[in-house]
């Protein structure tokens, strides 16, 4: 028993040290190691389509699993895709001369971790270029009123 | 507001139309349901029940070569340098009768079999038939080895040689995967025909014809009622889907 007690207390001492080392090693992270990564904000869309940190710790599977599904089953239109990456998270990227691509919001993160991303050496990185679409989200006093002619169209149609 | 009103209205009457055609689709005796080639909603797995297929008349089909650039417009395999290692998804083949001299071409691509010997071969499960009957490469997981490339007697797949820039958004390539002729399956899930089908018709020729050839009253399976057709090496028993008349 007083041997067991010697054991918890030694192992938290231990847990302890850890901690410290901790603490102490990220004051110095700002200055001397890798900065903790910011990826830019998407250029469209409120909400991604998952909270967050799911996105951040699964990103990979979910893409995974509907590609199968998309690719194998001819399933369509669920949300997880590459292109609905791509349409939200593209950004001017000065590598690409300024188009809109995907490549900065991935390449922080991953090289930060040091993962390799394989998607876009067969996908597109780029946004669609629908230089419409682009200018009317820029405005979105343009957006509504395009949507209110399109409710206008459909009304005489009928 | 009055729109968003009408929008409504809309949207039931939608509701209820989509209802009544469903129900008139399904069932016409007990035991024999009937398919149409209607879009498929999204979320939803394409339909084994369904058999997409081409029929190419080959009397209406003269030299031009408008199938193949629309593939290559629509796919993006536009190749780099013209060279024999240039995808090729879709090409005319011209042939010429040696004992009357009569001359025809037409166009040759993945004939989508119904018994692909590519599927058979491939070693890692990436070369695969859609419920639908699309054949397709999953390029994510294809090696690159080519055995398909040597399995299929209609040549209709290409290796990708090259470092490849520039991909449509909706067909990823890559640089050493194996792809081909997909049927446009990202159009033909959207409830549109495939590229080359729509450029021919635009042409004025109307020498392709897409539709479901498990569904009697598809246009292409009333043709292919009443008309004899050929299907490329039917010798082999592969079953294409892809069929020709006038030949």
């Amino acid at each position: 028993m007083t041997q067991g007690r010697h054991h918890f207390w030694k192992t938290m001492a231990a847990g302890l040290l850890i901690l410290a080392g901790f603490v102490l090693a990220g004051a110095p992270a700002v200055a001397g190691d890798v900065p903790v990564p910011h990826p830019a904000k998407a250029a469209k869309g409120e909400k991604c389509v998952a909270p967050i940190p799911e996105m951040r710790r699964n990103h990979m599977n979910l893409l995974k699993h509907q590609r199968d599904d998309t690719l194998r089953k001819g399933i369509r239109g669920n949300p997880f895709s590459l292109k609905g990456c791509v349409d939200c998270h593209a950004v001017p990227d000065k590598a690409a001369g300024g188009a809109r691509t995907v490549r900065p919001f991935c390449q922080t993160c991953h090289s930060y971790a040091a993962v390799k991303i394989d998607c876009f050496s067969c996908h597109t990185g780029k946004a669609d270029e629908d230089k419409t679409a682009l200018k009317a989200m820029d405005n979105p006093h343009k957006v509504t009123a395009r949507l209110q002619d399109y409710l206008k169209q459909r009304s005489v149609v009928k | 507001m009055s729109n968003i009103r009408d929008n409504d209205i809309d949207k039931a009457r939608r509701q209820f139309m989509t209802g009544a055609v469903a129900t008139a689709g399904m069932t016409i005796a007990p035991g024999f349901m009937l398919y149409t080639a209607e879009a498929r909603p999204a979320g939803t797995a394409a339909d084994p029940k369904v058999r997409w297929g081409l029929l190419i008349d080959i009397s209406k089909c003269d030299d031009c070569t408008v199938c193949v650039d629309a593939c290559k417009k629509e796919n993006g395999w536009q190749g780099h340098r013209g060279d024999l290692t240039d995808a090729q998804w879709i090409r005319k083949v011209d042939l010429k009768d040696k004992n009357t001299g009569v001359k025809s071409s037409l166009p040759v691509m993945c004939m989508h079999c119904e018994y692909p010997p590519c599927v058979d071969v491939c070693p890692v499960g990436a070369s695969m038939k859609r419920a639908d009957g699309i054949v397709l490469v999953d390029k994510h997981i294809c090696i690159g080895c080519r055995y398909c490339m040597m399995a299929c007697p209609y040549g209709a797949r290409s290796f990708v040689h090259e470092e490849v820039h520039g991909q449509k958004t909706h067909l990823p390539r890559g640089q050493g995967t194996v792809e081909s002729c997909t049927m446009c399956a990202h159009r033909v899930d959207n409830d549109q025909i495939p590229a080359c089908v729509e450029a021919c018709n635009a042409s004025g020729r109307e020498a392709m014809m897409f539709g479901n050839l498990r569904d009697p009253n598809s246009d292409i399976s009333k043709r292919i009622a009443e008309i004899s057709t050929v299907k490329l090496r039917a010798d082999m028993g592969l079953d294409p889907h892809v069929q020709y008349v006038n030949f």
